[in-house]
């Protein structure tokens, strides 16, 4: 008889006040007595809805049934069996507008914790196995990768375990993309990526670190090399600003280097060289998660004010519900409906206000949002020291412009076919360079379906 | 780990070293530049490449000692390594079509970067003559070297104890309203407030110049934003389409201000902030 239960099995968490003052992880997981309350309220159906809202297709209800036999083992394996990092999934997909959003218990009740389920079954397989993973026989092709975030990663790691010699090339002094430089500590342990990145290693995979392609060697350098295809998946590039008068003032940074600085560099960490800005009031501009992310880190890096602006309503926020929550949680001000029109700076030339105006939602735009208007005569100055921009990003044009025959839309991401393949033969593309910022979970989907064609690609070449 | 190959005080508290780096020393090109970290709680600090070795697989960096990571890096001896090393990166120094005639001036430790320009465009063919420009005697650096690759070495210091007594603006307005010397192209490297100077002179001139610029970096790749600059009235991205600009477009005022987000950190830019102080 499943749990009738109408709301998700609570999370046990740190309180908000103690956490809004440490980098450690905010959600603690399940214990197993919870999770197989939680994975009892699955109704297992039989036509799988949850199933069609997973960007990779993970069995969801086939492992939430193996959670309630208790066998762990068969669980984290049925997921992994799709997805390659459900440690990191199970804890930043935005599983409200993926598999849950479909869940049929969703409709009158909330829907089964699928996220916390992924979470739980993929810590149980950490703490219990010491991964034995041995590197498959050689098949002697080499494949380059470009970047080492998730799509990269899960295209090595696809590619390795069919026996290709997969080398990928990090800019960073460590690889992980996103994973390390951007989502916080509190809500990715670096652990958790690492553990990831040695497995990789076993499986074979070359990870050579402090290499820019498009610098270094370019993709064309690369295949000269003996790499008989490459993947790029080099990421959203460039953080976007806005554009308005003071954004050049002391005390305004873009939300990438605000986080690379703390996640990166642990500038947080007493020892670390690497400075971050000690702020007492930041105004965070932006909805998403990467805003989400730098209003709770100035929270832990001691700010006594920080304030979310965002354009829209909080209902058209892109960010997890999960990190809105525990932003209000934690004392992150939200002041939505609200647009920075200038900012101000003090005799030194340091942010001292920023000027906000308000918004009212006008008329559905070609997107179906409703677009923000401005209210006139609605300005007012809001007192900051620190305003961070996440208004999102526009590509690197690094690797284009290095590359001949290498195309791109008008937005500046590399254009892809159906295969994942770019306008030059041979070299595969996937995740936020094809995309612009997306996720984690998109970026994985792409890295495995181009390992799949690039594997495709080298056997009919070689036949 | 990058090992050092070689390591020279070039005066107290500049120093020089070669360090194996051989992937960055196949394609570096004057005006390039990498960042380093020592160590695994060090920071992400830019150095422009001085020169570099392809036989020997080395790059030649050199930094003054100004804050914790140059002091650092200058704790470690020959045959030590460095924890990570990034580069080539940033677009290499590219002159106007027409240049024939250059005049490369160097500020304090800024002349370690006019060095190997001056000797690019020398092996290009152009005709280059160099100012350099130090406080005083003790801290002349790199003169042997920066003469065998031009046709006038112009020394001058602040307190006239070595060469021409004066600034290095003094000595190129006295090159060209004196000795009627018509460069087409002016390249300056040194601290912000030098490069401003010699900015609004060519200005006068109508004389196109180049910058080097230092702003702060974190990754180097175009991701953080850290780097941006406004040339032109433009934000422009130095560690991907710099550390190189159009003189007269840059807004030298707002890099002074922004360059000193982190004051400790302000003397550790690329080694040239505090190149005054020299
Ligand atoms: C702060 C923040 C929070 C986020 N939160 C979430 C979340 O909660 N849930 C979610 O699903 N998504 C989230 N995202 C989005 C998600 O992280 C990205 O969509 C995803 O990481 C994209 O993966 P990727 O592999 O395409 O690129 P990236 O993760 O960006 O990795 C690209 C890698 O390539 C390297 N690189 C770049 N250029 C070169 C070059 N020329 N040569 C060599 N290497 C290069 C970079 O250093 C980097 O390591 C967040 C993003 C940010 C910034
Ligand atoms: S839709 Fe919900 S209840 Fe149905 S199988 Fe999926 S998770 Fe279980
Ligand atoms: S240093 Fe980060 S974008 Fe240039």
């Amino acid at each position: 008889m499943p749990n009738m239960s109408k709301t998700k099995v609570p999370i046990p968490e740190q309180e908000p006040k103690v956490r809004a003052k440490n980098f450690e992880e905010v959600t603690l997981g399940y214990t197993i007595e919870m999770a197989i309350e939680e994975a009892n309220r699955c109704l297992n159906c039989k036509n799988k809805p949850c199933v069609s809202g997973c960007p990779v297709g993970v069995r969801i209800p086939e492992f939430i049934q193996k959670i309630t036999e208790q066998d762990f083992a068969s669980a984290y394996e049925i997921i992994h069996s799709t997805n390659a990092l459900p440690a990191v999934c199970g804890r930043v997909c935005p599983q409200e507008r993926q598999c849950e959003s479909k869940c049929v218990r969703g409709k009158n009740a909330e829907p089964v914790a699928i996220g916390r389920l992924e979470r739980f079954t993929a810590d149980m397989h950490v703490n219990q196995h010491e991964d034995i993973i041995k590197k498959p026989v050689s098949n002697h092709h080499k494949i380059a990768v470009v970047g080492g975030g998730p799509s990269g990663l899960t295209c090595a790691g696809d590619l390795a375990k069919l026996g290709y010699e997969v080398t990928v090339f990090e800019a960073f002094h460590v690889a992980g993309g996103v994973l390390m430089y951007g989502i916080p500590e509190f809500r990715l342990p670096k652990k958790i990526v690492q553990q990831e990145i040695e497995n990789l290693k076993s499986l074979g995979v070359n990870i050579m670190t402090n290499m820019v392609v498009g610098k270094v060697f370019s993709i064309d350098e690369l295949m000269q090399q003996g790499y008989e295809a490459v993947f790029i998946g080099s990421g959203a590039g460039l953080p976007r600003f806005m554009g308005i008068e003071g954004e050049s003032l002391v005390g305004v940074c873009s939300a990438n280097e605000y986080l690379t600085r703390i996640n990166l560099m642990k500038g947080y960490q007493d020892g670390y060289d690497t400075p971050v800005l000690k702020s007492k009031a930041v105004a965070v501009v932006g909805g998403g998660n990467v805003a989400m992310d730098g209003a709770r880190s100035a929270l832990r890096m001691g700010a006594e004010h920080v304030y979310i602006i965002y354009r829209r309503s909080e209902y058209e926020m892109p960010a997890r519900q999960e990190e809105i929550h525990h932003a209000k949680q934690e004392g992150v001000e939200f002041l939505t409906l609200q647009n920075p029109v200038k900012i101000l700076g003090d005799e030194n030339n340091r942010v001292c206000a920023v000027v906000c105006q308000k918004m009212e939602l006008g008329e559905p735009d070609a997107s179906g949002r409703r677009s923000p208007v401005p209210v006139e005569n609605s300005e007012y100055e809001l007192p900051v020291d620190t305003v961070i921009m996440a208004i999102g990003t526009s590509p690197n044009p690094l690797i284009r412009t290095t590359t001949e025959g290498l195309e791109t839309n008008q937005r500046g991401c590399l254009i892809v076919d159906e295969t994942m393949m770019t306008t030059k033969k041979g070299v595969y593309a996937g995740g936020d360079a094809v995309t612009g910022a997306a996720t984690v979970i998109l970026a994985m989907g792409a890295g495995k379906s181009a390992a799949k064609s690039i594997h495709a690609y080298i056997m009919q070449k070689n036949l | 780990m990058f090992q050092i190959l070689k390591k020279k005080e070039l005066n107290p508290s500049v120093t020089l070293m070669e360090i194996y780096a051989p992937y960055i020393a196949r394609k570096v090109q004057a005006g390039q530049f990498v960042i380093f970290r020592v160590d695994e709680q060090g920071e992400r600090v830019p150095l422009t490449v001085a020169d570099c070795n392809q036989e020997k697989g080395s790059i030649t960096l050199i930094f003054q000692i100004v804050g914790r990571s140059t002091m650092k890096l200058n704790a470690l001896q020959e045959g030590d390594a460095i924890l990570d090393l990034v580069g080539p990166l940033g677009m290499p120094t590219e002159l106007p079509e027409h240049a024939k005639n250059i005049c490369v001036i160097g500020g304090g430790v800024g002349c370690a970067i006019a060095y190997p320009q001056a000797k690019a465009f020398s092996k290009a063919g152009l005709h280059v003559d160099v100012i350099a420009g130090f406080r005083s005697k003790n801290i002349v650096i790199l003169e042997e070297e920066i003469k065998k690759h031009c046709s006038e070495l112009i020394l001058c210091t602040d307190d006239g104890s070595y060469g021409m007594k004066g600034f290095v603006t003094n000595a190129l307005e006295t090159r060209i309203t004196q000795n009627h010397i018509k460069y087409d192209t002016v390249v300056a490297i040194g601290p912000i407030l030098m490069m401003k100077s010699v900015c609004e002179l060519t200005k006068k001139y109508q004389i196109p110049t180049i910058v080097s610029l230092d702003p702060i970096m974190v990754d180097g790749t175009g991701m953080c934003g850290g780097c941006r600059v406004t040339v032109g009235g433009k934000i422009r991205y130095a560690c991907v389409e710099g550390p190189d600009f159009d003189g007269h477009q840059v807004d030298f005022d707002e890099l002074i201000k922004r360059n000193g987000i982190f004051k400790e950190r302000e003397a550790e830019c690329r080694m040239m902030t505090l190149a005054d102080k020299l």
